[in-house]
Order: C-alpha cells, then sequence, then structure tokens
C-alpha cells in the first residue's frame, strides 16, 4: 500500500502538527514515511503545504509528483484548489471551508465552494463550528485530520494513538479535546461521504 | 541502535553528536537553522557538554570551529549556502591549515529560492577548497556522511562540506542510528606551525594539499557514497548527485531502469566510474540538484567524446529544484498533467505578522520620508525585508547581511539626502557593526533604523546577540547619545515616531533609531521573556 497525501493551509494554521500525528500514525504501524515541510521565510502568512508519503515499501523521492497525490487535505478552503495538479484522478479533496483572509484579493467564498463541489470526491466541512461546538476552536486542524482518516490504510485506532503520543506531552486534557476533534472529523466524513 | 524520526537536518545533527563532536557552531539561516537547534535542545549534548550556542555570524562559526579543531576535538560548523559567502575567507583558508580534529563544515543550499537571495551551489567552494566534500540522498545518508565524515576529515586532515538542499534538510524520514562515538582528548596539532599562513609555510602547506589530490580522488573511487549501478541499455547513462537520485528512481517505481546508473554521494567525482561511463554509453545524462557542476566537468573530461545532456542544453531547467515530474520530461517518460489551478485561487504571499513592531516603524518612515520622496531606504536581511512588498512598498535594496548601512553610506557619499538604512538587532551584530564604523569615521549623514525585537525573526526566534547590548555597541563605535532614539512602535505613538525621524532625517551626520518591541513570535518564550525582565527591557 502506498498513501501519498498533500496538506495544504496558511502559515500558522497547524498543519505541521497534522503531518506529525499522521507521521505518529505511520510509525505505529511500522511504514515507512517520507515528509517535506516548508520552513522561513514563506512561514509567516503565505502559501504553505506539506509532501507526505506513506509506504510498506521503501519511498524513493520526498516530492510527489503530478497527478500523484491519494488525498489533498487542506485546513483552508482556497488553499485546497492550489494544488489540484497533483490530486491523482479519483483522489479525494477534504477541506474545510472556512477562509482565512489576509490578502485583499481574496476570492468570494461562494466561488470557492462552487469549485470544490465540482471535484468528483470530494468533503467539505467547517471544522472551525466544529471544533468550537466542544470548546476548543484551536483543534480544527484535527477535526480536519480526522476528516480524511477513511482515506488512508491506517486504521482509526492508530491515529488516535497517534494523537496520544504528539499531545502527550501537553496533558491529558489537551489529548482528550484533539481525541474527541479527531472523532468529530471521522463521523462528518461517515455520514457525508 | 535505534529508528528516529528525523528532518534531513535533524539527521545530520544526530550523526555529529554520534560521531564524537565536541561543539557545533552556526549562525541561523533557512535551511540550515534546525541542525543547531537539534543539538541546543540535545539532553545528550547538555549531559557532555557539547558546545551549541549561536555564533554571531558565519564567519565567527566558521573560525570557532577551526579552532576547536586546533585543540583535537571535533566540531561541526552550519550555515545557509549564502554564510558561506560570509565564512568564505576562513572556509578557504582551513583547507590550507587543514585540521587536528576532525571538521565538517554543512552548508544548507536554496535551490528555487524558497527563503533566500540567491540559489548558488556550495560545491562550488568545495571544489575551490579542494577539500572532499559529501552530498547525501536521503536522510539516513544524511546521517550517515555527518558520522563516517569525521574519519574522512582526520584521514585526510581536512575540512570536510558537507552540502544538503532545502529538499532534503526539511523532509523527514526514519534514520537508524550508529554506535555512540566518544569525543576526542584535547591535543595539540603535531605540527604547531600547522595553523600558521605565513606565505613560506602557506606555500609549503598548499603545495601538500595539491599532492593529496589524487588519493582524496582515489577515496570518492572507493567509496559507498558512489554507486554504480550497470545496466543493459547502453544508449543512455546517468550520473545522479544527492538527491536527484531519488527523482529519477521515483519514475521506476513499477518499471526496471535498465540504463546504467553512476549515483554520486562523495567529491571529488570519481573518476574511474565516471570513464567507464563515457567508454560504454552513447550519451550520458547528469542529473544534479542545483548548478550543473558535475555536467560542466564532464564536458572537459578527455574521454568525453560522449555527448553530455543536462541542464546545459535545456534536457533539464538551467534553474530551479528538480522534482520527479522534471526527469521524467528528460527522460522522455509521460507525465500526468490532468488537473490545473483553478483561475480564482489568488497568490498568497508571506507578509509581517499581525501586531508585528516592523509595520509600525514602517508606516512612521513612510509619512516622515515623504519631504526627501521614495527610493532612499536601504534594507536588509529579515522579517522586515517584506515591507518591500505592498501596502508598505518602504524599502528599496535587500542583498546580503549588513548590506542597508553601507549601501546607504555610498549613496549618502553620492550625495543623496534623506538616506536611509533599516536592519534587524541580529542582523547588526551580524555584520552591521562595521559599516556603522565606516559612517561614523567620517560623519556620514545616514539615518541607520534598528528595529529591534529581541530576536532572530525569520528563522524562527533564535537568540539575538544583539540583546540589551544595541545602544552601548552604536556609542561604542562613536555615534553621538544625542543623535541615539529609541521608541516603541505602536500605532498610538505615531506622531512621536514620525517626530523623531524628522528631526534625524534632517542631522547631518550619523543617527542611530531603535524602533524596540519583542517579536509576537517569541511571546511564548519563557527564556526570553527572563532575559527582558532582568535587562529591564520588559
Amino acid at each position: 500500500m502506498k498513501t501519498d497525501i498533500i496538506l495544504a493551509g496558511v502559515g500558522g494554521q497547524g498543519i505541521l502538527s497534522i503531518a506529525a500525528t499522521i507521521g505518529m500514525s505511520a510509525l505505529h504501524n511500522n511504514l515507512h514515511l517520507k515528509q517535506a515541510e516548508v520552513h522561513g521565510m514563506s512561514q509567516r502568512g503565505g502559501a504553505v503545504q506539506s509532501n507526505m508519503r506513506i509506504s510498506d515499501k521503501p519511498i524513493a523521492s520526498d516530492l510527489i509528483p503530478m497527478g500523484g497525490a491519494d488525498i489533498i487535505l487542506s485546513v483552508e478552503p482556497m488553499e485546497s484548489l492550489r494544488y489540484l495538479p497533483f490530486l491523482k484522478k479519483g483522489g479525494w479533496l477534504v477541506t474545510n471551508t472556512t477562509p482565512f483572509i489576509n490578502i485583499n484579493n481574496y476570492p468570494e467564498v461562494e466561488e470557492i465552494l462552487a469549485e470544490i463541489k465540482k471535484q468528483e470526491k470530494h468533503i467539505a466541512l467547517d471544522a472551525d463550528t466544529i471544533a468550537s461546538e466542544f470548546g476548543s476552536k484551536r483543534s480544527s486542524n484535527i477535526v480536519m485530520l480526522g476528516a480524511a482518516t477513511p482515506f488512508f490504510d491506517i486504521s482509526f485506532e492508530s491515529f488516535e494513538e497517534g494523537i496520544r503520543q504528539f499531545f502527550g506531552r501537553k496533558g491529558e486534557d489537551i489529548v482528550n479535546v484533539n481525541l474527541q476533534a479527531l472523532r468529530a472529523g471521522r463521523d462528518f466524513t461517515e455520514k457525508n461521504r | 541502535m535505534q529508528k528516529l524520526l528525523l528532518l534531513g537536518d535533524e539527521a545530520i545533527a544526530q550523526g555529529a553528536l554520534d560521531g564524537g563532536i565536541s561543539g557545533i557552531y552556526a549562525y541561523p539561516g533557512t535551511p540550515s537553522t534546525e541542525i543547531t537547534e537539534y543539538v541546543q535542545a540535545s539532553k545528550f549534548a547538555k549531559e557532555n557538554n557539547i558546545h551549541s550556542d549561536w555564533s554571531v555570524n558565519e564567519k565567527t562559526a566558521m573560525e570557532a570551529g577551526l579552532g576547536m579543531s586546533y585543540a583535537g576535538k571535533r566540531s561541526m560548523v552550519c550555515m545557509k549556502h549564502v554564510g558561506l559567502n560570509v565564512a568564505a575567507d576562513a572556509f578557504i583558508n582551513s583547507s590550507i591549515t587543514g585540521v587536528n580534529g576532525g571538521l565538517i563544515v554543512v552548508s544548507a543550499d536554496d535551490p528555487s529560492m524558497h527563503s533566500s537571495q540567491n540559489e548558488q551551489d556550495s560545491r562550488f567552494y568545495g571544489n575551490f577548497a579542494m577539500i572532499p566534500m559529501l552530498e547525501p540522498v536521503n536522510q539516513q545518508e544524511a546521517y550517515e556522511m555527518a558520522y563516517y565524515g569525521y574519519e574522512l576529515s582526520e584521514k585526510f586532515k581536512l575540512p570536510v562540506l558537507l552540502r544538503v538542499t532545502t529538499r532534503l534538510a526539511h523532509s523527514r524520514a526514519g534514520v537508524e542510528t550508529l554506535e555512540q562515538k566518544p569525543q576526542n582528548d584535547v591535543s595539540l596539532p603535531s605540527n604547531l606551525t600547522q595553523f600558521v599562513l605565513l606565505p613560506s609555510i602557506a606555500r609549503k602547506q598548499y603545495k601538500t594539499l595539491l599532492s593529496n589530490q589524487r588519493s582524496i580522488e582515489e577515496a570518492s573511487e572507493e567509496s559507498i557514497f558512489n554507486k554504480y549501478t550497470d545496466g543493459s541499455d547502453k544508449t543512455l547513462g546517468i550520473i545522479t548527485t544527492g538527491i536527484a537520485n531519488n527523482y529519477l528512481m521515483e519514475n521506476f517505481q513499477d518499471t526496471e531502469l535498465n540504463h546504467p546508473v553512476l549515483k554520486i554521494g562523495q567529491y571529488p567525482i570519481p573518476r574511474k566510474q565516471i570513464n567507464k561511463m563515457l567508454k560504454e554509453c552513447d550519451k550520458v545524462l547528469v542529473i544534479e540538484e542545483g548548478y550543473p557542476i558535475v555536467e560542466e566537468m564532464l564536458k572537459g573530461y578527455q574521454e568525453a567524446g560522449t555527448p553530455i545532456i543536462g541542464r546545459l542544453d535545456g534536457t533539464l531547467p538551467r534553474d530551479g529544484e528538480l522534482n520527479p515530474n522534471l526527469v521524467a520530461n528528460a527522460l522522455g517518460l509521460e507525465t500526468i498533467l490532468d488537473g490545473s489551478i483553478p483561475e480564482l485561487v489568488k497568490n498568497r504571499p508571506p507578509s509581517m505578522c499581525v501586531g508585528c513592531g516592523h509595520i509600525d516603524a514602517y508606516n512612521a518612515l513612510n509619512e516622515a520620508i515623504i519631504p526627501y520622496g521614495v527610493g532612499r531606504v536601504f534594507a536588509d536581511i529579515g522579517c522586515y525585508t517584506l515591507g518591500a512588498l505592498p501596502p508598505y512598498n518602504a524599502v528599496n535594496s535587500c542583498v546580503d547581511m549588513g548590506a542597508s548601512i553601507t549601501m546607504a553610506k555610498g549613496a549618502a557619499d553620492a550625495g543623496m539626502v534623506g538616506v536611509v538604512a533599516v536592519i534587524g538587532d541580529s542582523t547588526f551584530t551580524h555584520s552591521g557593526i562595521t559599516g556603522l564604523i565606516d559612517c561614523v569615521s567620517e560623519n556620514t549623514p545616514v539615518t541607520v533604523i534598528i528595529s529591534d525585537n529581541f530576536t532572530t525573526g525569520m528563522t524562527g526566534g533564535q537568540d539575538s546577540k544583539a540583546l540589551g547590548k544595541i545602544e552601548d555597541i552604536c556609542k561604542g563605535v562613536g555615534v553621538d547619545p544625542d543623535h541615539i532614539r529609541v521608541f516603541k512602535p505602536l500605532k498610538k505613538n505615531m506622531e512621536e515616531m514620525v517626530q523623531i525621524m524628522k528631526e534625524e532625517l534632517e542631522y547631518k551626520g550619523v543617527s542611530v533609531i531603535i524602533p524596540r518591541r519583542q517579536c509576537v513570535q517569541t511571546m511564548k518564550n519563557k527564556k526570553l521573556a527572563e532575559q527582558l525582565i532582568s535587562l529591564n527591557l520588559k
């Protein structure tokens, strides 16, 4: 098995926490992993992405070829569209619908959502609202990860284990909130796919 | 032995720790920063008294690393590619002095300029210095090269250059570690004039360096990092360097690769294997991340009646980072180009953070400078370089670390009035002080704005060597204390800020203006908070 994922968002939105959680889950299953991140200047409020590759065989390139990604997982709606040339035919576009507007010419949100709905396989959810329903808007990124978990060849329990490992040092409460977030995202996809 | 999930940078740091270093010296710079940060966070390093504090710039780092080597211990020096320009004097001369304890210099290149002002290739420096050079294909090799690099360095008594590029530096993968080696004991060089580069001694040592070149090349021919894989289809031979091999192999995950492939990870390039390929193959494709260095060398090889293709003839793009698709195109393989980016998607360039003090300083500057007109603000390297973008359009240059003050001086010398330099606190101690002395010694009419946010912001909030010292440094080099002006850059202080700037722009001598407010990204840094309280800056 091999799963190639493009994680997308804006600098500071927490895509590296998603990446780290997936990484821990993959290691838990003894899978090979490569994950290319963006550091430095682009982190300052710019468009950021991370190429994440998981496989039971050794992985060659750190970068995913065009048309090769199984999943685009985006924490921001416009950013989900930026990487479409990388999405495989039949791949899933999983995105948050809450926009992050820090540019003057940000397009109409309705138009973005219409563009997302053109994708044959898409899951679009308002992760910020779902996360604030149980009192932690900051875990909207983990809601998004939860929404994408059905499309991985990794068990949900392994993702829960990944959450425990990654957030463990921050205390029991943070772990529980993020486990809740993961489950809420998963539930959304199971009801709406 | 254990398996760790590490960035390429972290793998280098772990390799150096396991390889027995006693110290690491560096100035932060993307994509090299995480090497030193990893050692700083290492419990093992702390327990074993391994030096890891930041240096004031890459030159001081290089010299300190060489000093540790003089004392017989193993050291690592890290920088981004343009940092090697700053360290170049010490670096090139270190190949003439040679080393005592092993010394690895890591230079992290940034093809496609993700976070840099150029995409220069550090391998030129390795060739220039005539020292062994290593370039890893993946995180595991990055670890092993740092680990074995010390043996190579001590074997040839030369520094070793370890070159990585952004993609490997900032990509994570599993790494298996090797047995921990002990640190060297302190020992003097066997020859106490080895490091004295008086012409008479340097001439001798340079001849030694030259006479060692063939054995350094032989080491490359025998290296485990250089691998020749034969293939039946000799219409094309393929040479890859470093990470480029991954992009080649990515295109042959489900099909057989029948061409001979030479994977290069250790330099100088292995002559024996290269000659075999040139002799046996009709044509040779060179795939390298960075400048076409190997490609150009091969064109000069005696045996090269064989056509060489790569970045120089357009088979691959002349600039920018490689990827699996570019390599597929070069091999004439099909690539999938189905999707396109919808037109409504807009660019989202990096920008200064909401609440950043640089923003307030620029708003004040833009107003104060109106009487003089646009086009006279020389800036430097840091977050504040983003002031060049709309809506600020506040600065007109960004060239290299420290160039703001010295370029402003040149423009003032040319007769331009109302000339301003904008530099950050960490960049000021890195390379700004010397330029300020030039200004003071001629009383050049320039206004130097040192935008002080108590940190090295752009690279992620590392320590600033300028912390609590800026006024003393400026006074110490001779700036008139009446023209050192400090304020807190906040919207509510706008009137005061504009007034101070106007006064200093009118002054016909050297002024220093210090807008001072903590970087919003460092608010959670407890150590910094304590330092600020003890320095009375909070």
